[in-house]
């Protein structure tokens, strides 16, 4: 249970996808210009990572993986270079699924993600932390963790950023930096201060 | 007429519609792989490739492709491209493809190649825009170097991994400045580096959302 927990907080503060590895940095910047928005998107993220983290581990660890298939009679077959076609694949299925079931079930939250949802596919800190989950060999339990992790520390930093810009767009910036560059430097001290976490060691 | 028209294309992108500094598109690797010059050139390179071979395909095919699946047809062929890369990469500068970790697979999400394609090859011929994905590689490629030269230079004190400042700790003078290996550098700098540019080229200032009125003095009575 430690173990988890510890990954858990890891993922979340240590290991932030957007300000110490710049994953989903496009949507990040584009989208944080008001904290509901970014709040939306936030949970969005949250929920798509924890379903595709796990799905991508149980396809990576009984399909593609070197000697995987040894169930199917084939036992020196390596698959892992189809890795990133697949991923992509199942990224973009579940999300068109989710989208459906949300539609269907809970429109209220359907129509409150509105147009993040199919925009979250093309969202490196999925795709990212499925290829993480990979590289680090997590099992299936631990999968789960971190895509939860991964995805509360993204949505974590998306809207204390929206919160700084929602401020920031009162103060008189120097015009070449207005709009993008200030938010780049916002981010950069963010990223600093979220730094301080990286000498927790658990 | 159509001979300018290229050269626009090719050139367009890089300063005065690059797709880092304007466009805001790919910015997630240009922070994570510029901590030094010969990651960061073996990256652009294939971005280069893949904007450019993947605008190729697209726009080859953009005739046949159904309005309503288009998005997972060009992922098709972006994916397919990137895993040609990460493979080459891993036969060819294994070491480097290490440093690059997951950068590589995430090619696939560099909303540069995804925009492009929608953006560009989905309307254009095949030539411009194989040209249009070339220029915006550079455009990406130029973004990049211009970091990883700052970060690899004052931070490490070398460039391609000849050392060109000797750090103290091994007998020189100059002191490295740790900061600038750790990632919120990378903001800093391509903050910096949007600012150099919007002074250069003043007409890509964003409008401001609220106008400052001057402070008026006005006695009390």
């Amino acid at each position: 249970m430690e173990h988890y927990i510890s990954l858990l907080l890891k993922a979340i503060f240590i290991e932030n996808m957007a300000l110490a590895f710049f994953l989903g940095m496009c949507t990040f910047l584009a989208i944080s210009k008001k904290v509901e928005a970014a709040t939306g998107l936030g949970i969005a993220v949250v929920v798509v990572l924890t379903v595709t983290v796990p799905v991508n581990n149980l396809i990576y660890n009984n399909i593609l993986r070197e000697g995987a298939l040894s169930w199917a009679g084939l036992p020196n077959v390596d698959l892992s270079f189809l890795g990133l076609i697949t991923y992509i694949g199942v990224i973009a299925a579940i999300v068109q699924i989710m989208e459906m079931v949300l539609d269907k079930y809970i429109p209220a939250l359907y129509s409150a993600l509105g147009v993040f949802l199919p925009l979250i596919t093309v969202n490196c800190a999925i795709l990212g932390a499925a290829l993480f989950m990979v590289e680090r060999d997590y099992s299936f339990g631990e999968s789960v963790v971190y895509g939860f992790g991964a995805g509360v520390g993204w949505a974590l930093a998306i809207i204390a950023l929206a919160g700084i810009r929602e401020k920031l767009k009162y103060s008189d910036v120097p015009d070449g930096l207005r709009g993008l560059g200030i938010t780049f430097i916002t981010v950069g001290l963010m990223s600093l201060g979220f730094m301080s976490f990286s000498g927790i060691s658990l | 007429m159509a001979e300018v028209n290229a050269k626009q294309v090719l050139f367009e992108p890089i300063f005065s519609n690059n797709p880092i500094g304007l466009q805001i598109l790919g910015i997630c690797s240009a922070l994570a792989v510029t901590t030094s010059m010969s990651v960061t050139i073996v990256m652009c390179l294939s971005v280069i490739a893949v904007t450019a071979c993947s605008n190729l395909a697209v726009s080859l095919a953009r005739t046949q492709i159904p309005a309503s699946i288009r998005i997972i047809v060009q992922m098709t062929i972006i994916a397919s491209l990137v895993i040609v890369v990460d493979q080459v990469l891993k036969a060819y500068a294994y070491e480097i493809s290490k440093q690059l970790s997951v950068f590589v697979g995430l090619i696939i999400t560099n909303c540069i190649v995804m925009g492009r394609a929608e953006g560009f090859a989905m309307q254009n011929g095949p030539w411009l825009s194989f040209l249009d994905g070339v220029g915006n590689g550079v455009g990406y490629s130029v973004m990049l170097l211009f970091v990883a030269f700052f970060r690899e230079l004052l931070g490490a004190g070398s460039l391609f991994g000849v050392t060109l400042l000797t750090p103290v700790n091994e007998g020189g003078w100059y002191i490295t400045n740790g900061l600038l290996l750790l990632p919120p550098s990378a903001f800093f700098i391509i903050g910096l580096a949007i600012w150099g540019l919007r002074t250069w080229m003043p007409e890509q200032v964003e409008e401001p959302d609220f106008k400052m009125s001057r402070h008026t003095h006005k006695e009390a009575f």
